[in-house]
């Protein structure tokens, strides 16, 4: 046993965990994709909210979210163990023991749902609770150590935050919401198979059945390729619903050509060309796919800013 | 007379306890919040004691 691991093991048994610990356990960077996203879900929804049940539910969605990244980081600490990436995560660093972390997610999840539905209805809180499910459950647990799609239907649970806060507003779930899910769960794969081709994370030592190991790289391309195309007509078919209008379709069409050009160039290289320039196409798609979803869902909020003067929609 | 020393636990724990305060007192800020926001929304309410309920008060029998 080396010096370092003795004392991260006595951190944890003394339960001297600080409070960033408990605040890492919570994935803040995913909660902020959460934040942002359940906000417009809010925001362009056909009904006013008041503020503070804004404020509220935002931040009770984002709290579930919270706890789903903490039962997360319970199950998958062995995995994060052997990543180099995820190996200081308070888990594997022994900062916090599994059980601390199974508890601190179960509680602040029923904390989330309960506050939810008091703040808003039972419908967003039960997609809540079913979202908290599902990442935990559904791809922690089943899904991320047995099948190379993991990642695909996993990214469901990353889309359901829009849907939630339109739910919050509306009490309902409508075509609106329904594609900005779409948008989110169709992005991912692409979004998530651009960072795999250039992390080289150590997947195979970790047991997770990931696309590059278990395909290949090739097959990872033509994946990020077909994605992306399938992406394409649910991102611009959003724009003739009532969230959509001119300026949403001519952003998104700008996006859609952008990311369907980068994904091309990603499909027509190989590892050798690819490992010569240090993966400069991959990296550059991965940042633009970034960009592809925080402007969708600036379109979306831009358009619902242009209605209350008369002018967006169509 | 003089008060013993802080227990070095108090030192290592410190940060964690006040995020922790700091958290529940954001919780409470918030549940209050949303308790007056729900409770204005229902419109004004009757008080049941002491007082002439003019809902409940028979048609014709005011004056």
């Amino acid at each position: 046993m080396s010096d370092s691991s003795a004392f991260e093991q006595t951190a944890a048994q003394t339960g001297d965990a600080g409070f960033g610990d408990y605040v890492a356990l919570l994935k803040p960077r995913v909660m902020s994709l959460v934040v942002f996203t359940a906000l417009v879900g809010i925001l362009v929804a056909p009904v006013p909210v008041h503020p503070m049940v804004m404020l509220a539910s935002i931040l009770f969605i984002a709290l579930g979210a919270g706890a789903s990244g903490s039962l997360n980081m319970w199950w998958d600490a062995d995995i994060d163990a052997v990543m180099k990436r995820t190996r200081k995560r308070p888990v594997p660093a022994g900062m916090v023991t599994g059980g601390e972390a199974l508890g601190f997610g179960l509680s602040l999840s029923g904390i989330a749902v309960v506050m939810l539905w008091l703040s808003s209805n039972l419908l967003a809180a039960g997609l809540l609770a079913f979202t908290i499910f599902f990442y935990a459950v559904v791809y922690s647990m089943w899904l991320k150590r047995l099948t190379p799609q993991n990642i695909v239907i996993g990214g469901a649970a990353g889309a359901f935050p829009p849907m939630i806060g339109w739910a919050v507003a509306t009490g309902g779930v409508s075509i609106e919401s329904v594609l900005m899910f779409a948008l989110i769960f169709m992005w991912t794969p692409p979004h998530f198979w651009a960072l795999a081709l250039f992390m080289k994370e150590d997947y195979h030592a970790a047991g997770v059945p990931m696309l590059t190991v278990t395909h290949g790289r090739k097959s990872t391309r033509t994946h990020v390729l077909i994605y992306t195309i399938l992406l394409v007509p649910v991102a611009i078919g959003a724009a003739f619903t009532s969230i959509g209008g001119p300026v949403y379709l001519v952003i998104s069409g700008l996006l859609n050509a952008g990311f369907l050009y980068g994904a091309w160039r990603i499909w027509q290289r190989d590892e050798t060309v690819a490992e010569a320039d240090g993966y400069k196409v991959e990296k550059q798609v991965f940042r633009f796919s970034l960009y592809y979803l925080f402007l969708h869902f600036g379109a979306f909020l831009l358009e619902a800013a242009l209605k209350s003067f008369d002018l967006g929609g169509w | 007379m003089s008060f013993p020393p802080d227990h070095e636990i108090y030192k290592r724990r410190f940060s964690r306890n006040i995020g922790l305060g700091l958290t529940l007192g954001a919780f409470v800020a918030v549940v209050f919040g949303l308790t007056v926001v729900k409770v204005t929304a229902t419109g004004p309410i009757e008080g049941y004691d002491h007082v002439v309920q003019p809902g409940l008060v028979p048609q014709g029998s005011a004056e």
